[in-house]
């Protein structure tokens, strides 16, 4: 059954920062990035940032991993007169297209007029995610993962890959296109951080940080901030660009997930997957759409192997297929077909987390918006409805339609 | 690739904490006993230790002693000390518990060279004394 709040609510507006490469955004402070990307965002709505009445969250709040939004605080930054809603999704980056559902809630509860959905990230060296999970105190539930010297999130998703090759002899030579494939997107970005294509050569000598993973399956660690803001869609209307309509949106997950990567008790065949599974249901059932109907999938790219595990949650392929399916070339962007390839679904257009940008997920819903738009770099043609997902991680995780108006 | 032995991380950079729920398992540990928190109840196996049975709901908790021995689920090979970032070969195992259908726990693995080490592997316990006169159960290849 079609979700009752289906195209009832449209993102309006999307603005960002430069992308700096991690901690080389001082000295400027994490809110002077976030009031700017809200600001950009705004003027890119066509509205004024005193306008904005709801905050919609994820990552708990959280800006990068040290650092939290407030409310109170942005108010008092940016000056808006009053707020009817605030809240956040739970958890990491997860939620990250969720949040915009979480907006749709404000906006359809009548308890705001205009959303915003906001990442800011600063990586000062004692920031860095990295060091910020392997220096903590283990709690005693965490007693049971980081003694084994699992501290970095790659350490974490490495362990997942090798279960996926070992169940599905998943090549790493799939894991070296997805990386050169979302490269191959970034030469005529500006803001992208990695710009140069990648050779074979290059890969295979990039160092194993955690095999098998290499350094170049592992995302940019960025700085900036990116914000989005969702409004209803006769208040749309009004707006400078044609809306991006929420057409599906969900947050959540199964038991069988769960924490995830913190945790490892993940049954087969939940524990060599992204853990989407549950949302990506939820989001074709909200439409009637399958993966097939999709003109471009951006897909959370914190390390290459979790493209591929999503390739599989979503539908593109079966499960266990992930490795031919990228190797056949279905995830790249050909400028000269009109983006598709080999009855493909085009894969990360912007870049990704591993080539333009790591803003905790938030430059996939840019690209999203601008593909239903029409405005993007690599805009695949006549594209309709743009795929987004949060970041394979504990749950909540989620998953965004966004439709053309 | 040949990363030769596989080391356990050193005990004495690593640190644990407890609680209620939780501080069962360690006590074991410390006599070099391997259990696993079984439900009272329904006596089905549940690691990290919790609160209450995900499965019946009890509050029961029981803590056998497993026979000690595992096998590897998945690993990963890394080659640097996470705490003092030199070169240092050790493999994160994930390994299902021998005795525990369901409980798994996350260890080091030893006794062989990292490249030997695979999926289904069969592993025993041996023990890591830790900070504050914790001891920690690793993995040796059986």
């Amino acid at each position: 059954m079609a979700w009752s709040h289906q195209d009832q609510c449209a993102i309006v507006g999307v603005g960002a920062t430069d992308y700096y490469v991690r901690g080389k955004s001082w000295p400027r402070t994490i809110n002077d990035m976030a009031a700017e990307a809200i600001m950009n965002a705004c003027a890119d709505a066509g509205i004024s940032h005193r306008q904005i009445d709801g905050f919609a969250y994820y990552s708990t709040a959280g800006a990068g991993y040290l650092d939290k939004f407030d409310t109170a605080s942005l108010m008092e930054t940016l000056g808006m007169p009053h707020i009817g809603f605030s809240a956040t999704l739970t958890s990491g980056g997860g939620g990250c297209v969720g949040a915009v559902g979480l907006a749709t809630a404000g906006l359809m509860n009548e308890d705001c007029t205009y959303a915003v959905t906001l990442m800011a990230l600063q990586q000062l060296p004692q920031h860095r995610l990295g060091v910020v999970f392997g220096a903590a105190a283990p709690s005693p539930e965490n007693s049971f993962l980081q003694p084994s010297g699992l501290v970095g999130p790659g350490h974490l998703m490495s362990m997942l890959t090798r279960r996926h090759m070992h169940l599905y002899s998943t090549k790493p030579e799939a894991l070296k296109e997805i990386v050169q494939a979302t490269r191959a997107n970034t030469h005529n970005r500006p803001k992208a951080v990695r710009r140069n294509p990648l050779s074979d050569e290059q890969y295979w000598g990039s160092p194993m940080l955690a095999d098998p993973l290499r350094r170049l399956d592992f995302c940019l660690e960025t700085d900036g901030a990116v914000a989005v803001i969702t409004t209803t869609k006769d208040r749309a209307k009004d707006c400078r660009h044609k809306p991006a309509l929420i057409h599906a949106c969900a947050h959540g997950g199964q038991r069988e997930w769960g924490r995830a990567f913190a945790w490892m008790g993940m049954p087969d065949p939940y524990f060599a997957s992204a853990g989407h599974e549950f949302t990506a249901n939820r989001v074709w059932a909200q439409s009637g759409l399958t993966a097939r109907d999709m003109d471009v999938a951006l897909l959370y790219d914190h390390f290459s192997p979790m493209v591929l595990m999503q390739l599989e949650d979503y539908g593109f392929c079966a499960r266990g297929e992930g490795s031919d399916y990228v190797l056949s070339g279905k995830i790249r962007y050909d400028a000269a077909t009109g983006g598709k390839v080999n009855g493909g679904v085009p894969v990360n257009t912007h870049g990704g987390n591993l080539s333009e940008a790591y803003i905790i997920g938030m430059t996939h819903l840019v690209e999203a918006v601008e593909q239903v738009r029409g405005t993007a770099i690599n805009q695949v043609a006549d594209a309709e409805f743009a795929l987004a997902s949060g970041g394979p991680a504990s749950l909540p995780v989620s998953s965004l339609i966004l439709r053309r108006d | 690739m040949a990363y030769g032995p596989a080391r356990v991380l050193p005990g004495e950079q690593i640190r644990i904490t407890t609680n209620p729920d939780t501080e069962p398992f360690w006590q074991a540990a410390r006599e070099n006993r391997l259990t696993a928190c079984q439900c009272g109840e329904c006596g089905r196996f549940r690691m990290p230790p919790t609160a209450v049975c995900p499965d019946c709901g009890s509050r029961e908790k029981s803590w056998p002693t497993l026979p000690g021995t595992a096998t590897v689920f998945s690993y990963v090979v890394c080659n640097r000390n996470p705490k003092t970032g030199e070169d240092y070969v050790y493999v994160p195992v994930v390994v299902d518990l021998d005795g525990a259908p369901g409980a798994r726990l996350n260890a080091n693995v030893t006794g062989c060279d990292a490249d030997e080490v695979h999926i289904g592997m069969k592993v025993a316990v041996e023990w890591t004394p830790i900070q504050d006169d914790w001891v920690l159960p690793n993995f040796c290849k059986d």
